[in-house]
């Protein structure tokens, strides 16, 4: 990971002002930014690591732990939340026994909270893996992770069974 | 893609453009705005174009991919050319038919069609829909028709004549007056006349000056900008490249809010065509004015849409607001002049250009001109973006347009103005919505999000909603702010949950000046907004929680119990099996009931119960 940070350091020009476009590209290809690599960054742009590591916290959109297999986001916008977006986060909370912000033990499943995602017509809503769940209900997000177990399990079986067969 | 030299260049191009479309007879609009998007409209234009090409017809027939259409509601929606078909919550299943029927030939797939609740009767016409026919649409009419990814679909629609007009001749003082003439005032919250704004940032000394586009959107619950910068990136871009002409700017950037990935895509897209055919770049149109322009992703804060944390998010900083006295138009981005609009503002300009600033101040109320877009959502029939002049009656947008509350429900209250804005009461339901009435109301325009609240939406939960939501997004720079907020956001979390007492009123209120009159930016300053509202016109409400520990709406789940009518209840048992906590017990073809104690009011039991024989008390 820190190997290919360096290599995408040198295509990125060493200004300021890039800070905030490199974290992101960063966090885009490793889904988290290890203290490693905001302190290779900090050694690029010739700033503190304090300072690139003020700016990371101060947005919400930065992660420091690698985040679950599945990113489970629950939209409590304002559209959501009069129709019950915080019920539709509760339901996913219990069903995973963990809280928005956290990621499950085995790194399945991570569940955040986020402030509207402009499809306020088809509240509420959740984004799961970046696929857009529109009127969300508790029964849904059973559907949902049931899903998921499913295809665990047939992977899990595949892989067996292939294994098998060797 | 061929560099156009020239001012006729473009011309010559448009012609082009019309005259290779010139064997289309139909044309297949496929809505790809975020609502349709991902109610399954990608799969229908794989379907569509599929057909097209298997039947070797693509040189009569096209497929579009548009940006919103508006009426979210009723996604995913196609609408065929040149009749303007409508067809709505259209299923990949339907392209077949809907490809023989009325592509190929002229017929109508009838049970997709609109019904009008009213009459019951069929409508055919996208304009007829009542949803539009209420409408004024002038900037957000583009969005719908245009092939957003595609520059030469704007231009053959006539996009970037307003530009052309503006270099052909018209001085940048001439620009300038003419969006004065207009009355524009900006779309992003603060309402300050774009004119006034323009010739200041002209004024200011400096080399180097930059225009700004502020497609960061923090209001949760609006989305006009991100249909706007999705659907027509280039109407944004050409009222952009039309301002700094007449500022004399020389860069710009446009912030985009990190939830909108796709606006970021097709506003880069757009960049780079704009750049190829030297729309962009040096000497544009083959004249001496150069303009490039980059797109940056904010990065999550909601306070980086004030302007000045804005402008020091884009210098790599924390997005720390800075206090008024210094303006921006002098002192703004790396402290040089610089030009901050709204998505809506920029793409009013190409408009006002084309048409002229009187035209524009025809339209609207006497200090407020030209129209406005709000995205209409919460507890309403039809959700979906809206234009209409300023000055329509609130009535209209929520009846007419909006076709009134879901589930025969009282309509309460709308909420306008985001975080920072305020609740518009039933009693208020004739308000003419400009910027001047919303404010004598209590609330503002904001950027135009209009959350529509019925009887089932208790107005403390939704203080406490936007309270939390400052608490979380209060930069921490002011103490007024960041310690003040987090206190009016526990009292009234203690109201949901029972344990207020009789005074906390009071103390909001107290605290409600202090912030407003101390905090550092606005921010802090409208924060108390959401209770003073609120209180002013559901004090009731405050009181039954103080007073009563009671949440007259059933929202605050602290203040409630779920019941079981045993009148209803046939004992069939699916409650007990789904209820996560184990708390409904009761035998088989017997009369259930809940254990108040496990009880988590999830409401699982209540959207499973197929009796309608759980309910809150
Ligand atoms: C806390 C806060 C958040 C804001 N958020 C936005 C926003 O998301 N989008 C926006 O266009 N303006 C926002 N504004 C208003 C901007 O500061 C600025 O006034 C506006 O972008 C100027 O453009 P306009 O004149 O075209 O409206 C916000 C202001 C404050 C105080
Ligand atoms: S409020 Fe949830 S998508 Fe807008």
């Amino acid at each position: 990971m820190l190997k290919d940070i360096d290599e995408m350091l040198l295509t990125s020009e060493k200004k300021r002002e890039n800070l905030i476009p490199i974290l992101q590209r960063i966090q885009q290809r490793h889904a988290y930014l290890s203290p490693d690599a905001m302190k290779l960054v900090a050694l690029h742009l010739g700033i503190s690591s304090s300072e690139v590591y003020g700016v990371a916290t101060f947005y919400n959109q930065f992660r420091f732990h690698p985040p679950g297999k599945h990113q489970i986001k629950v939209c409590l916008g304002t559209a959501c939340h009069v129709v019950g977006g915080d019920i539709i986060l509760e339901n996913f909370e219990r069903k995973l026994g963990i809280k928005d912000g956290e990621t499950t033990p085995d790194r399945e499943f991570s569940i955040e909270r986020v402030a509207c995602v402009g499809c306020c017509a088809l509240a509420p809503v959740a984004v799961v893996d970046d696929v857009v769940q529109a009127c969300m209900a508790p029964s849904k997000v059973e559907g949902i992770l049931l899903g998921f177990d499913i295809e665990r399990e047939r992977d899990e079986r595949e892989k067996q069974e292939s294994e098998a067969s060797q | 893609m061929k560099r156009l030299n020239s001012i006729e260049d473009l011309e010559v191009l448009r012609q082009q453009i019309l005259e290779q479309r010139k064997s289309i007879r139909k044309r297949v609009r496929i809505c790809g705005g975020p609502g349709c998007h991902s109610g399954g409209g990608e799969r229908l234009i794989e379907a569509f174009q599929k057909l097209l090409d298997e039947k070797g017809v693509g040189h009569e027939y096209m497929v579009t991919q548009t940006g919103c259409h508006g009426f979210c509601a009723r996604g995913p929606i196609v609408v065929i050319e040149p009749a303007n078909i409508f067809y709505e919550r259209v299923k990949v299943e339907r392209v077949p038919e809907i490809f023989e029927r009325s592509v190929l030939g002229d017929d109508l797939v009838d049970d997709l069609l609109f019904v009008s609740e009213e009459t019951g009767e069929k409508i055919v016409r996208e304009k007829d829909i009542p949803f539009y026919a209420h409408q004024e649409r002038i900037i957000f009419n583009d969005t719908g028709l245009t092939w957003s990814t595609e520059i030469d679909d704007y231009i053959a629609r006539g996009g970037y004549s307003a530009l052309a007009k503006v270099l052909s001749g018209m001085k940048p003082e001439e620009v300038i007056e003419e969006v004065k003439i207009s009355g524009l005032r900006g779309r992003g919250g603060g309402g300050f006349p774009t004119g006034v704004k323009w010739e200041s940032c002209r004024k200011a000394h400096g080399e180097m000056k930059y225009v700004i586009c502020n497609a960061d959107e923090g209001d949760p619950g609006a989305y006009m900008d991100r249909a706007l910068l999705e659907g027509t990136p280039h109407q944004v871009i050409e009222g952009m490249i039309i301002g700094a002409y007449a500022i004399g700017a020389r860069e710009g950037y446009l912030y985009c809010r990190y939830e909108y990935p796709l606006a970021v895509k097709h506003a880069n897209r757009a960049l780079d065509q704009a750049r190829e055919y030297g729309l962009l770049g040096d000497n544009i149109l083959g004249t001496e004015f150069c303009l490039d322009m980059f797109v940056n992703r904010g990065a999550g804060a909601f306070i980086c849409g004030e302007s000045t944390a804005l402008m020091a998010s884009l210098e790599g900083k924390l997005g720390e607001p800075r206090g008024k006295h210094i303006h921006t138009v002098e002192k703004g981005l790396w402290n040089r002049p610089s030009n901050l609009n709204n998505v809506e503002s920029w793409a009013s300009v190409p408009l006002i250009v084309n048409q002229g600033g009187q035209w524009f101040a025809s339209i609207g109320t006497e200090r407020s001109k030209g129209t406005k877009i709000f995205s209409v959502v919460g507890k309403i029939n039809n959700t979906g973006l809206v234009e209409v002049a300023m000055g329509t009656p609130l009535r209209k947008i929520v009846y007419d347009i909006g076709g009134g509350i879901p589930g025969g429900k009282r309509f309460k209250a709308v909420q306008t103005g985001g975080p920072s804005g305020g609740c518009v009461p039933e009693e208020l339901i004739d308000l003419a919505v400009d910027f001047e009435q919303l404010k004598k109301a209590g609330s503002m325009m904001g950027s135009g999000g209009m959350i529509v609240m019925d009887e089932d939406t208790c107005m403390v939960d939704v203080a406490r909603y936007f309270l939390n939501f400052l608490v979380q997004e209060s930069c921490g720079k002011c103490v007024p702010c960041r310690v003040g907020v987090k206190r009016m956001h526990e009292i009234v979390s203690n109201m949901c949950e029972g344990k207020a007492e009789p005074g906390d009123i009071e103390h909001l209120e107290e605290l409600c000046d202090t912030i407003q009159e101390a905090a550092l930016c606005g921010l802090g300053k409208s924060a108390p907004n959401p209770v003073a509202s609120t209180l002013r016109y559901f004090r009731d409400e405050y009181d039954a929680h103080v007073l009563e520990k009671r949440c007259p709406a059933k929202v605050c789940k602290p203040l409630l119990t779920y019941e079981i009518d045993t009148e209803k209840c046939t004992g069939c048992g699916l409650c007990r099996l789904r209820c996560p906590e184990g708390a409904i017990i009761g035998a088989k073809k017997e009369c259930h009931c809940i254990d108040e104690e496990l009880c988590v009011r999830c409401g699982i039991c209540i959207e499973n119960c197929k009796f309608g024989a759980i309910y809150i008390e």
